[in-house]
């Protein structure tokens, strides 16, 4: 591997050196490419039409709301108990028939063990429920099922099936193929194939995404609740309906601490799963 | 006891990994499979247990066709095949006792294997072999707190958990250090050995091929160039093996182990006992 010394390389600096562009290589493209990014910027605020007489009246207005809201107003406690434990209940219940269910499509949706097939059609339904947002999810699950704790438990599922699948399917596509090559090798079945080549290598990321997952859920519902599917959120809707801003920040301040332990929580059992 | 004949696999896109091999192996005997990377040596082992599918020929193993075999009966053929990989490919989350009990799979219920519940002859086996291949009371660390060559023992013993009437063993020590090399090789021929199991091992490293099979076969495009005794092979025959156009060419201009390694490995007899061979080896040819 001695470097064989040639002539040609004398004529050559040899003392600088920039690392040479991705992008675009031609100087004259790259300032271009900033100078356009800069100029769009600029075209852009300016077309949003933004009414800045009604923005600075919006300043009083929140300062008026945030006179009101203090102090925080506790006393109707039963309701907001209330609703928190159909959050909680909701979010818990969801979490944990999403990461049942999320096992069979996540395996149906892993590339490198799934029939082509069955593949594809497992990816399209987690593209398709992936592609609508939570809320839109709410709103047509109340369409269907009613007002009520029901259509939030049916939105928090479909979100929680789709994600964690999704998850375990890119892991199992990830996974050390050659565990997996020698377990079929001693002439293991599938399940069996499952239960000592794949589980081994994907439980511990399994659970760290289902209390991940079982965190967001908490945040989540609250915010279904606000077109109408249960929990603390539609009562936090009912409240900003009637200027009840006082109760408002009471709810908002539960929502706060709730999400903090979930948060808390979350993070703690993750980090001992290794 | 294994009889290959005319096995042939071409990959989709047309290359012809294994063209029209044949090999017999009919008593326990350990048998190196040498060749130069891409020659067809993994594919070879891989067509016998179906990990992949050979496109046309016949394997027989103990009289018994494995290459139209349904799956269920060639679950069942393969829980008699041990095999062993260069990267070891133990579940590296799972215990050493489970990683060893894990070449019983293919005997025990889907629930006595979710519940870990193996016979007890099994777990003695187990026991057994862990202290064969020196492990003794590694039984419950995990897969992964051991080292390269622990490893390698680990796989040894799942393949032969599995009592097999065959041991395919894939590049074995192409991931260990020269002296562990040695010793993997030296346990496998031993234990191929004692329990009477014919072993097909591919390896790279020609003068360990030599010091530790009783049959040299060497692979060159998918065909099979040599088939004897580790003495038998002589510079010429290498010179086969390897491609005879580029050797001298390659010695001048890499310094890299592949072919100086296997051009000096034809002295390689002599060298046999010591521990390293490759850098004695090595400094032969860089000297001549």
């Amino acid at each position: 591997m001695s470097p064989t010394p040639t002539t040609a390389t004398t004529a050559l600096d040899r003392t600088t050196w920039s690392r040479p562009p991705v992008f675009f290589t031609h100087p004259a493209a790259r300032y271009g490419f900033w100078f356009a990014l800069a100029a769009y910027l600029v075209w852009s605020t300016g077309t949003l039409n933004i009414d800045w007489a009604r923005t600075a009246q919006g300043l009083p207005r929140a300062g008026d709301m945030l006179a009101r809201m203090f102090p925080p107003d506790f006393s109707r406690s039963e309701l907001l108990i209330k609703g928190v434990l159909e959050s909680l209940q909701m979010a818990f219940a969801a979490s944990f028939i999403g990461m049942i269910l999320a096992i069979t499509l996540g395996l149906a949706a892993a590339s490198n063990l799934a029939p082509r097939p069955v593949y594809l059609v497992a990816r399209s339904l987690i593209v398709l429920s992936r592609t609508f947002h939570e809320v839109i999810i709410a709103i047509f699950f109340v369409k269907i099922v009613g007002f009520g704790p029901l259509a939030g438990l049916l939105t928090l599922i479909v979100a929680s099936v789709s994600f964690i699948s999704k998850m375990i399917a890119e892991d199992i596509e990830n996974m050390n193929m050659g565990q997996v090559e020698a377990v079929r090798a001693t002439g293991a079945s599938f399940p069996k194939l499952l239960l000592y080549a794949v589980q081994p290598q994907i439980l511990p990321r399994y659970l760290g995404v289902c209390i991940y997952r079982l965190d967001a859920n908490i945040r989540h519902s609250t915010v279904v609740g606000i077109v109408g599917a249960g929990g603390i959120g539609m009562t936090l809707s009912a409240t900003f309906k009637r200027y009840d801003y006082d109760f408002s920040l009471a709810i908002l301040l539960t929502i706060i601490a709730l999400v903090f332990i979930g948060e808390v929580f979350s993070t703690w059992v993750r980090s001992r799963l290794r | 006891m294994l009889k290959i004949s005319d096995l042939v696999k071409e990959y989709p896109g047309g290359l012809r990994a294994l063209d029209g091999i044949s090999l017999t192996v009919s008593e326990p005997q350990v048998v190196a499979v040498i060749g130069s990377s891409g020659a067809g040596k993994s594919t070879l082992i891989r067509c016998i247990n179906r990990l992949v599918e050979p496109t046309s020929g016949s394997v027989r193993l103990d009289g018994e066709e494995l290459t139209t075999l349904s799956r269920r009966a060639l679950r069942r053929a393969r829980s008699h095949i041990g095999m062993i990989f260069q990267e070891y490919n133990l579940v590296e989350r799972l215990t050493v006792m489970e990683n060893v009990l894990s070449g019983r799979l293919g005997s025990v219920s889907l629930w006595q294997a979710f519940r870990r519940n193996y016979p007890s002859e099994d777990v003695s086996a187990a026991f057994e072999l862990l202290d064969r291949v020196g492990l003794k009371g590694r039984h419950d660390d995990r897969a992964d707190a051991l080292s390269g060559g622990q490893r390698q023992r680990v796989g040894i013993a799942r393949a032969l958990m599995q009592k097999p009437k065959l041991l395919l063993v894939d590049e074995p020590t192409a991931s260990l250090d020269p002296k562990t090399s040695r010793q993997i090789m030296r346990l496998i021929y031993e234990l191929a050995h004692e329990r009477g199991t014919p072993a097909l091992v591919n390896i790279h490293d020609v003068a360990l091929a030599q010091a530790s099979a009783d049959r040299v076969i060497a692979l060159s495009d998918g065909t099979q160039v040599f088939d004897g005794t580790p003495e038998g092979l002589s510079p010429e025959v290498l010179n086969d093996i390897y491609g005879e156009e580029d050797w001298s060419a390659t010695i001048r201009k890499v310094d890299d182990d592949d072919n100086g390694d296997e051009n000096g490995d034809t002295e390689a007899p002599v060298e046999k006992s010591k521990p390293a061979p490759r850098d004695i080896v090595r400094n032969g040819a860089v000297a001549e």
